[in-house]
């Protein structure tokens, strides 16, 4: 579904990520693994297509990221990829629906309320659809979040770091929350972490070291 | 989910702002709106009630006083000019037409004009009912007239003495309505006619004349008098002798209302530049607060920013976003402000015409307005444009990466 290869980034000259060949099929869940400062955030956002990488090849579902010019890129993202971020970062000034319903306006796709209900409703967020994201409890603006990366049905889906600073039986939902959700669109889902609690819970790892 | 309703629903989340933003584009653009309207209006009139007539020859005084009162009906006259004089500058080559006006008295604020018909047909004024004046003290009223007194044909009134409100009553010597015109637009609308040998037989009375039937008869031409002129040219030549024909061997004056109605609108578009300016100001103002707001919210919206482009926006969509967000708030502000300005125009007019001078309504629209609203728009996205500029530079990575 997406292959790096001799992929390296780097910030002010000295090198932050090195990977020399990951492959991954469609519908496989990878937990992306490595210390802080590994470039685990830098990958994912490689893999999203927000960063373009220094040097090396990065094709997604068959697309060579590098040859899609900016404009293209961002439609590709829009459509492709869901992302749920460590922030979770709902905007404040529209409601929970919105918010779901934004995604599906940005990627320049149909707006369809009958989705956004539908996947609410999966997440148990029926009843929040017109609530403003600071009434939501962190799970539920956590929910709301990956909502707006699986509206969109994406063919990757990308999670960033979702389970800091959750207890263990709330890491467990949302690690549950974001496998069943990937399978459901059939997407292949990249979680990076460095949550030992994670590990047991999905089978393919990819190890970044220090670079 | 649009941009529109994006925009929107960020105007909403600082309503403070954006109420006291759209509050000074109102201001603004509802003086500019209150200036267009009135200054069009009274344009349009000035030029209608002057229309066709080359020159005004009065008594000696103030050329643009015997523009105002004899035109306009707005002043008071620079005094009478006798009959005989009068007479030969009809007679003179130069001239095509006159009309004769003789003022003096007044009905509950309106003047009462002694005249011929031409001054009605001059303004294409048609009767509603009744017919013209043939008999002294028979009057014709202007549409205003009719409906602040709800005179109609048949009804008897007494003129009061002097062009003001609440003069004495000449109480001896009652007009009849004879005739009621249609509104025409023209100074006509607020004006009782009626013939020049009523006007001078209600003053014969104060001679010991009092056969009101046949007062103009026994008055000797000597004893005559008109309060101006109307003088249309023969040809256009006759603007360079009648003039000073009429300064130099007379002791009438000559007054152009082409030339003194210009000479009033100079003085009176000092006042209009300075509300003009000072419109401007307050719309400079607006668009200055919408800069600084949206320049600051950028700090704070730096995420919502990056999120929308990790959604599949493209740099260039979060440019028009807030160019929207300028424009909206903008538009808004003019909208508001172009019914302020109706409003206020509305009022002002309001106020003219409880003073019997009225004659500018809010309630008309003109072409000009879209251009108004469109100047508050393209200010509003003149001030959006470097928070816009800004927020399409947006480094998402390094947005996401700080946090």
């Amino acid at each position: 579904m997406f292959e790096l290869r001799q992929l390296t980034h780097h910030y002010d000259g000295s090198e932050v990520l090195r990977v020399d060949a990951w492959a991954a099929a469609q519908g496989e869940q990878w937990l992306l693994l490595g210390p802080s400062g590994s470039g685990k955030s830098t990958l994912l956002h490689i893999l999203a297509g927000i960063l373009r990488p220094a040097a090396g090849s990065a094709g997604i579902a068959g697309q060579d990221l590098s040859a899609l010019s900016a404009m293209a890129l961002d439609r590709f993202r829009g459509r492709n990829i869901g992302i749920v971020l460590q922030r979770l970062h709902l905007l404040p000034s529209l409601t929970v629906a919105e918010n779901v319903q934004l995604a599906q306006y940005l990627a320049g796709l149909p707006q369809d309320v009958a989705r956004v209900q539908e996947v609410l409703a999966g997440l148990d967020l029926a009843d929040k659809a017109d609530a403003r994201p600071h009434a939501l409890s962190h799970g539920q603006a956590q929910r709301a979040a990956i909502a707006r990366a699986v509206v969109n049905r994406p063919r990757l889906l990308l999670a960033d770091e979702p389970t800091s600073n959750l207890d263990d039986n709330r890491c467990a939902q949302a690690l549950d929350l974001l496998l069943t959700q990937a399978a459901a669109c059939g997407a292949t889902l990249v979680i990076a972490t460095h949550d030992q609690r994670v590990k047991s819970r999905v089978a393919k790892h990819h190890q970044l070291g220090v670079a | 989910m649009n941009l529109v309703r994006l925009s929107a629903s960020y105007l909403r989340a600082r309503a403070l702002n954006t109420t006291l933003q759209v509050l000074l584009f109102a201001l603004g653009i509802g003086t500019i709106t209150l200036l267009l309207l009135a200054t069009t209006q009274l344009d349009q009139r000035m030029r209608r009630d002057a229309q066709g007539i080359d020159l005004v020859i009065g008594a000696k005084g103030s050329p643009l006083q015997i523009i105002l009162s004899a035109i306009y009906h707005l002043d008071v006259p620079t005094g009478n000019i006798a009959y005989k004089q009068a007479k030969e500058i009809t007679a003179h080559r130069a001239v095509k037409k006159t009309i004769p006006l003789a003022l003096g008295d007044s009905y509950r604020g309106f003047r009462i004009a002694g005249t011929t018909h031409d001054y009605v047909s001059h303004y294409g004024a048609t009767m509603a009912t009744g017919r013209l004046w043939q008999k002294p003290l028979e009057a014709v009223i202007g549409a205003e007239v009719a409906a602040r007194t709800g005179h109609a044909v048949g009804a008897k009134f007494a003129g009061a003495h002097g062009l003001g409100d609440g003069g004495d009553a000449h109480e001896d010597a009652d007009y009849t309505v004879v005739g009621v015109l249609t509104p025409s637009g023209t100074v006509l609308d607020r004006l009782v006619l009626t013939s020049v040998e009523s006007v001078w037989a209600v003053h014969a009375q104060h001679q010991g004349i009092h056969d009101i039937e046949n007062a103009a008869a026994q008055m000797k031409d000597e004893e005559k008098e008109y309060t101006a002129l109307l003088v249309q040219y023969a040809s256009p030549l006759a603007a360079a002798i009648l003039p000073r024909y009429v300064n130099n061997n007379s002791e009438m004056q000559a007054a152009s209302p082409a030339y003194e109605t210009a000479r009033l609108f100079s003085i009176i578009g000092v006042g209009a530049d300075v509300l003009r300016g000072f419109a401007l100001v307050l719309v400079f103002s607006a668009a200055l607060s919408v800069f600084i707001a949206l320049y600051n919210a950028l700090e704070e919206r730096r995420y919502d920013l990056a999120i929308m482009r990790t959604l599949g926006a493209s740099p260039s969509r979060l440019m028009a976003l807030l160019l929207g967000e300028g424009m909206l708030l903008a538009g808004i502000g003019g909208l508001c402000g172009i019914a302020l300005g109706h409003l206020f125009t509305e009022l002002t007019g309001m106020a003219m015409r409880a003073a019997q001078q009225g004659t500018i309504t809010g309630w008309i629209w003109l072409p000009e307005e879209f251009f108004v609203l469109a100047l508050a728009v393209g200010v509003g996205a003149l001030a959006a444009l470097l928070p816009a500029w800004r927020a399409y530079r947006t480094d998402i990575a390094g947005t996401l990466a700080r946090g």
